[in-house]
């Protein structure tokens, strides 16, 4: 059963041939072997998740079913859900346990999806290793002694051991298809303002966007179904025709222009990744896509001007945490500023530290406009080269991430060499532009490979037809790690 | 350009971030650590300055949105016990800070 796709286990549903609570047990026994291991979960209420399960078959025998009712998703912890601890990895939010539902939230709980636990992640989302996590690092399930990339780390560890049938990530640089790749998943993020960010913790608000993460490119599209759509609780969210991701997956690929950006297959890139995406070419080339070269020339400054928008952004987001309103708050203290320094110095961890000074820094007085102002202007070219990409081409096609998954320890202690790792996935961010990643082979010593799909605005349909079809004819995404 | 011992503490005030709070650290150790961390961030974001951006527009947003208007009507009902029942320390109603006003 932990092997069935969603369309397999909803049509198990229907026809009855398993309830809604056998299937979320048989998923939380799972969880309670492997979580040990993995640490992919920060929080699981078996008694919650049983009840909705339990509600969902009601549902069920009334003939209310929806792709989705009576399957157990695992949600990161950085969406609000009434009643449940949402720690966004965070000491400071230890203990905050929401008071309501954010969008994605509701979708779900509107459709009778079980929530099945609450997903480990860098601390605020910042990090590209699942490190920074307050709640310990996550494992990768291919191998316990690497990093299962983040920040979506413990969405992507959990799907990949089976011990989720799908979760949703959010990603402000790649934290949902770099951990899709280390883990050898599936993770999609959608163009920015698809999916509400009413009730996701903020991190960077211009670039934070959720998405769903499956084994596979058709899972991706039942969730991303559910998680679409305008809200009018999230200002930047748009307001356009619903589409049904499934509907077009299976769409031939004959006359599709596929482009390699000529920046992204460098030096730095892991020759193993390479060549994966060589034999990738092959394969879609047979499927009748045409592959060219195309150029973004302002490759090179995306990491720059992203941790000077996103260090900016998250310091006055997280301006916030002051210990008044909620969350943690230090025990002994002078006066108010003290109570203030001293609770974010005890309630953050060294990686939002950094970021929020650095924010600070760029944005205090004198500076803004060498630092925010510049890295806004070269935000513009980033978005520019895509734009005359998407004239020659229908899609951009390269890696998620230089190397496949680094060991636990190896970069923690050089935050530069860690911000290296999303060198691929975070122009897609600035430009606000839809990007999937999913399994394209192996390394030498058994590591995932994931390749990443570049699509224009609202192109997800497009770039989940080509994963289907990839998937089709490909078996890296059914392969399973020996746990 | 580098930043100074000064210049991160004046940061770490301007963020309310204390920079002497473990236990076994000094609080000088803590600052050359910050110190040498921010300058090799800092040191990558100086690469922005290779490409030239004169007579670009900013960009702040993926998308050219305009400000959405709604009805002038109540959206959000009470929920001031919900929101009190999570905080660190509440009376009356009312949020408790340290004393500001002498």
């Amino acid at each position: 059963m932990l092997n069935y796709s969603l369309n397999e286990l909803s049509g198990l549903l229907k026809s009855r041939k398993i309830s809604s609570v056998e299937l979320t047990q048989s998923y939380l026994k799972r969880i309670d072997s492997l979580n040990p291991k993995i640490n992919a979960y920060i929080t699981v209420n078996p008694e919650a998740s049983l009840k909705q399960a339990a509600e969902a078959d009601i549902r069920l025998a009334r003939g209310q079913i929806q792709p989705l009712t009576g399957i157990p998703i695992a949600q990161k912890d950085i969406f609000c859900a009434k009643g449940w601890k949402t720690t966004c990895g965070s000491k400071m939010l230890s203990n905050f346990v929401a008071p309501y539902d954010a969008h994605i939230i509701e979708c779900f709980n509107n459709v009778g999806a079980i929530m099945l636990g609450r997903t480990n992640m860098d601390e605020f989302a910042m990090g590209s290793s699942n490190e920074t996590s307050f709640f310990g690092p996550v494992h990768n399930p291919w191998d316990l002694s690497a990093v299962p990339g983040g920040s979506s780390g413990g969405s992507a560890a959990a799907v990949a051991a089976r011990m989720a049938p799908a979760a949703t990530g959010t990603d402000t640089g790649g934290s949902i298809r770099q951990p899709a790749a280390l883990c050898g998943i599936t993770g999609i993020k959608p163009t920015y303002g698809l999916v509400s960010r009413y009730g996701l913790v903020a991190y960077a608000s211009s670039l934070d966007q959720a998405g769903p993460m499956g084994r596979t490119a058709e899972d991706c599209a039942i969730l991303l179904n559910t998680m679409a759509g305008f809200d009018p609780r999230d200002s930047t969210s748009i307001n356009r025709p619903s589409e049904d991701y499934v509907q077009s997956l299976s769409a031939p690929l004959q006359g599709l222009k596929i482009g390699l950006p000529k920046e992204y297959f460098t030096a730095g890139l892991s020759a193993e990744i390479a060549q994966s995406i060589e034999v990738a070419c092959e394969v879609l080339r047979r499927e009748g896509a045409e592959i060219q070269e195309i150029s973004l020339p302002n490759s090179p400054v995306a990491i720059p001007a992203y941790y000077v928008l996103a260090s900016a952004e998250a310091s006055s987001n997280l301006e916030r945490y002051d210990g008044v309103r909620y969350g943690y708050r230090a025990k002994k203290y002078k006066d108010l500023v003290d109570m203030y320094k001293k609770t974010r110095a005890q309630g953050f961890g060294p990686e939002v530290k950094r970021r929020i000074m650095i924010g600070t820094y760029v944005l205090s007085a004198g500076y803004y406009d060498a630092y925010y102002i510049k890295a806004q202007k070269l935000r513009r070219l980033i978005a520019n080269d895509f734009s005359n990409a998407f004239d020659k081409v229908d899609v951009i096609l390269g890696p998620t991430s230089p190397q496949p998954a680094f060991n636990l320890g190896e970069r923690s202690n050089d935050p530069v060499s860690m911000y290296l790792s999303d060198i691929y996935t975070i122009a897609v961010n600035l430009a606000g532009l839809p990007g999937l990643s999913l399994p394209a082979g192996f390394s030498g010593n058994g590591r995932p490979i994931g390749m990443q799909l570049i699509g224009n605005y609202f192109d997800e349909a497009r770039l989940l037809n080509i994963a289907h079809r990839y998937q089709q004819v490909t078996d890296w995404h059914q392969r399973e790690p020996s746990l | 350009m580098s930043l100074t011992s000064n210049d991160v503490h004046k940061i770490a005030h301007l963020a309310r971030i204390a920079v002497n709070n473990s236990p076994d650290d000094t609080e000088q150790d803590e600052i050359s650590t910050w110190l040498a961390q921010l300058n090799n961030i800092l040191g990558l974001i100086e690469q922005m300055q290779a490409t030239e951006t004169n007579d670009i527009e900013p960009m702040a947003h993926a998308h050219n949105l305009k400000l959405r208007l709604r009805e002038d009507c109540i959206t959000e009902t009470d929920h001031r016990e919900e929101f009190q029942a999570i905080a660190p320390e509440v009376e009356a109603g009312l949020y408790l800070v340290p004393k500001v006003i002498e």
